[in-house]
């Protein structure tokens, strides 16, 4: 196909060499077309749309024959400015823009969003232990329907797609609890300063019981699917090789880390949220490949069941017990529940408000539209997300408003480890080395 | 009153210590700048103040102040103020009788902290001060906050690469890990408008620190640590695109995130953010940052 032809790259855009435009057409055509060229050194543009970057990634891919030279990476597709509009809202309505990010881990946005503001607020220690103990059960359960879907992902764009079946379908199930526990699939907003919004719902308990009974049944069909399947090793092992100091010059964390065999993992070393109570290993491989991630993640989803398990025992204990800090100056004065009208309200509150205190009803108009305001300073805590570090940088001037939150995401930072991954390789490896960073974009270009 | 939290003057947060002392030093302390007291009832405040002064009321006594190190106040003229923060409701002109509108507060971030700053901190600084006098760079570490347990180096400009080179390679120090840069914009904050903040990882150690390097709008040169951190490409590119700070030394300095040819820097505090009014049902919403706000 000509460049004529093609209305996405005119004539204009490319100062050098042929232009060809690959969308589904007769490979036949194509490949006759670069015959003819006498040219060895093909430029090809991957993405932003395609189903094999893993969200609106644009890979730009330098080969000699089926040889990767150089690869680069064109992010930014998905920039919302959520950090830039965390400014404009108070403190409690940024967990409502930062769950957005990394829309496959929501709750681990929040929380380093929430930690980081609770320890500028030194409520650290005021923190329910229900609230730490639903905050980690959400977590974990989080972490397992990530990794689901980095498996999954992974699995259907080197064509395994029993495997993206499965892997959405154990997916769903964890979406499920999140459902009954916030509200909402995705995007919860359920972590607060000071807590969490709402009390476990009756039956949830019973629920995840389920689930885990569940679990411990499926999550071994991924390993007989996979571990040793010729096929799926043969695309997977050594492919997307790097090694520790890679890893540590890159700033990489998460399962790429620990592949090289490096035990390394917040939630052991810098434990937030009463991690330390928890009986987990930290899951490590040692082959520095995409096959040793898959195998980390894999093993990684057991280790979050055993926690989600010890979580759920702890929260049989503390039935009734609060899930926000005590403190009224902070916690949300309403306690909402669904009436008759399919709404939230809290009929017992406004009775209270409208009716018996004057005091109640400005100190709630002042909360909920003014919010409460955080000494100045900053902080930074860095929580071991599906992915490695997740840290948000959270600034305040002593207003009601985040002066600046920026976020390290890191999607974002492993990106950045895609040439050094896939250049030397086959093209198709690009995807496998990808896949097994498993970056987000909604994370990466916030 | 059932539904006031109990404030009692015995318990008040070490938070609001630093407020206080900045108060004084910027000349305010005869109104109440203190964030949580003027969240409060007007009428409950002024019952408490006149309970305190003719001495009845609840005969709570007021315990004395920590004199921990970390709650020691800088001394005067050390305490540097960010800005000003003018009124309550963000309105300005209207009939507000209630007084509200005329409060003058400064914005002050935690004052440097003085020696010993405790557990490993200690460690940290005393080793980096050694190496750095042993290279006659003693003035490279401007100086050295210690806030919530985290602590911040604000580090010179033209000596950054050199505090980080050894950061990183020091036996006694060994942060290997960079997490990123962030930036920060405080557009009051005369001369050193631009922070970069950076946070370093000792996985050898299991220790974290911030190192903060502060410039001026005019001159928004901060050295890239590209060569010592290779990770910070994206960081610095990230902070460049938002901020326009420009890393000296960076391989290939363009925007990552926003449009090649996008104007301005939007994560500025210059920079609007949306700006096109919305029209429903005949009435017009201004863009966000115009709207009503809470300062």
């Amino acid at each position: 196909m000509s460049t004529e032809q093609d209305f996405y790259a005119a004539p204009g855009d490319t100062s050098q060499g042929r232009v060809f435009t690959v969308t589904g057409q007769d490979w036949e055509s194509i490949t006759q077309d670069i015959d003819e060229s006498a040219e060895e050194r093909i430029v090809v543009n991957m993405g932003p749309q395609h189903p094999s970057t893993h969200g609106v990634l644009r890979l730009i891919l330098e080969l000699e024959g089926e040889t990767v030279t150089e690869a680069r990476c064109g992010i930014g597709y998905l920039h919302t400015g959520i950090e830039k509009n965390m400014e404009y809202r108070s403190w409690v309505q940024g967990t409502t823009f930062c769950t957005r990010m990394d829309y496959l881990s929501p709750f681990y946005n929040e929380a380093a969003y929430v930690l980081g503001v609770e320890r500028l607020l030194d409520i650290e220690d005021d923190i329910p232990e229900k609230a730490q103990v639903m905050r980690v059960l959400l977590m974990e359960l989080n972490r397992m329907s990530s990794h689901l879907v980095a498996i999954a992902t992974g699995g259907m764009e080197i064509g395994a797609l029993t495997v993206m079946t499965i892997g959405f379908r154990e997916r769903e199930l964890v979406l499920d609890l999140f459902e009954l526990i916030t509200g909402l699939r995705m995007n919860h907003a359920f972590f607060r300063p000071g807590g969490v919004a709402q009390d476990l719902p009756p039956g949830a308990l019973d629920e995840i019981r389920d689930f885990i009974t569940l679990m411990k049944k499926r999550l071994p069909e991924y390993a007989d699917l996979c571990n040793a399947n010729p096929i799926f090793k043969g695309r997977l092992v050594d492919v997307g090789h790097l090694d520790l100091a890679g890893c540590i010059a890159l700033g990489i964390t998460g399962p790429v880390l620990r592949s090289t065999g490096y035990a390394w993992d917040l939630r052991k070393t810098q434990p937030y949220s009463g991690y330390e109570d928890y009986d987990f290993e930290v899951q490590t491989w040692d082959t520095c490949d995409s096959y040793g991630r898959f195998r980390i993640r894999l093993n990684e989803m057991w280790e979050s069941l055993k926690i989600v398990e010890q979580a759920a025992d702890r929260l049989a204990g503390l039935e009734g017990a609060p899930v926000m800090v005590g403190d009224k100056k902070i916690a949300w004065p309403s306690q909402l529940a669904i009436g008759s009208d399919g709404m939230g309200n809290s009929m017992d509150h406004i009775r209270h408000i409208m009716g018996e205190s004057m005091e109640a009803l400005i100190h709630h108009f002042k909360l909920v539209t003014e919010g409460f305001r955080v000494p100045a300073g900053q902080a930074y805590v860095p929580i071991e997300s599906p992915r490695g570090e997740l840290g948000a940088h959270v600034v305040s001037d002593g207003g009601t408003r985040p002066f600046r939150a920026h976020f390290r995401d890191p999607s974002f930072t492993n990106l950045q480890a895609t040439s050094v991954m896939s250049e030397g390789g086959m093209v198709s490896d690009v995807i496998v080395a990808i896949a097994s960073i498993d970056p987000v974009m909604g994370g990466v270009d916030r | 009153m059932t539904d006031a939290p109990d404030d009692k003057p015995g318990d008040q947060p070490d938070e609001k210590h630093d407020e206080k002392v900045a108060g004084k030093a910027e000349g305010t302390s005869g109104d109440k700048t203190d964030s949580n007291e003027s969240a409060r009832p007007a009428e409950e405040r002024n019952l408490e103040k006149a309970k305190s002064e003719t001495g009845t009321g609840s005969g709570v006594t007021q315990s004395a102040p920590d004199q921990s190190p970390e709650n020691v106040p800088a001394p005067t003229g050390e305490v540097r103020s960010v800005g000003e923060r003018h009124g309550m409701f963000g309105v300005q002109g209207s009939g507000d009788t209630s007084g509200y509108g005329g409060l003058v507060a400064a914005k002050v971030l935690p004052a440097p902290s003085q020696k010993p700053y405790g557990g490993w901190f200690d460690d940290v600084a005393g080793a980096l001060e050694d190496r750095l006098e042993a290279t006659e760079l003693s003035a490279a570490i401007e100086s050295v906050v210690v806030h919530r347990g985290e602590i911040t180096f604000h580090v010179r400009r033209e000596d950054l690469p050199f505090v980080a080179q050894m950061l990183r390679d020091d036996e006694a120090l060994r942060f290997e890990f960079c997490s990123g840069v962030s930036g920060v914009h405080y557009p009051d904050d005369t001369g050193r408008e631009l922070h970069a903040v950076y946070h370093l990882m000792s996985m050898t150690h299991n220790r974290l620190i911030r190192l903060e390097v502060s410039v001026p709008d005019s001159d928004p040169h901060v050295p890239s640590l590209v060569s010592i951190y290779p990770t910070l490409d994206w960081h610095e590119r990230e902070t460049y695109d938002m901020f326009g700070l420009i890393f000296d030394g960076h391989p290939a300095l363009t925007r990552v995130l926003m449009p090649d040819d996008w104007p301005g820097h939007p994560q500025r505090k210059d920079y609007p953010l949306g700006g096109i009014p919305v029209e429903y049902k005949g009435g017009s919403i201004p863009p966000p940052d115009q709207r009503r706000s809470y300062n």
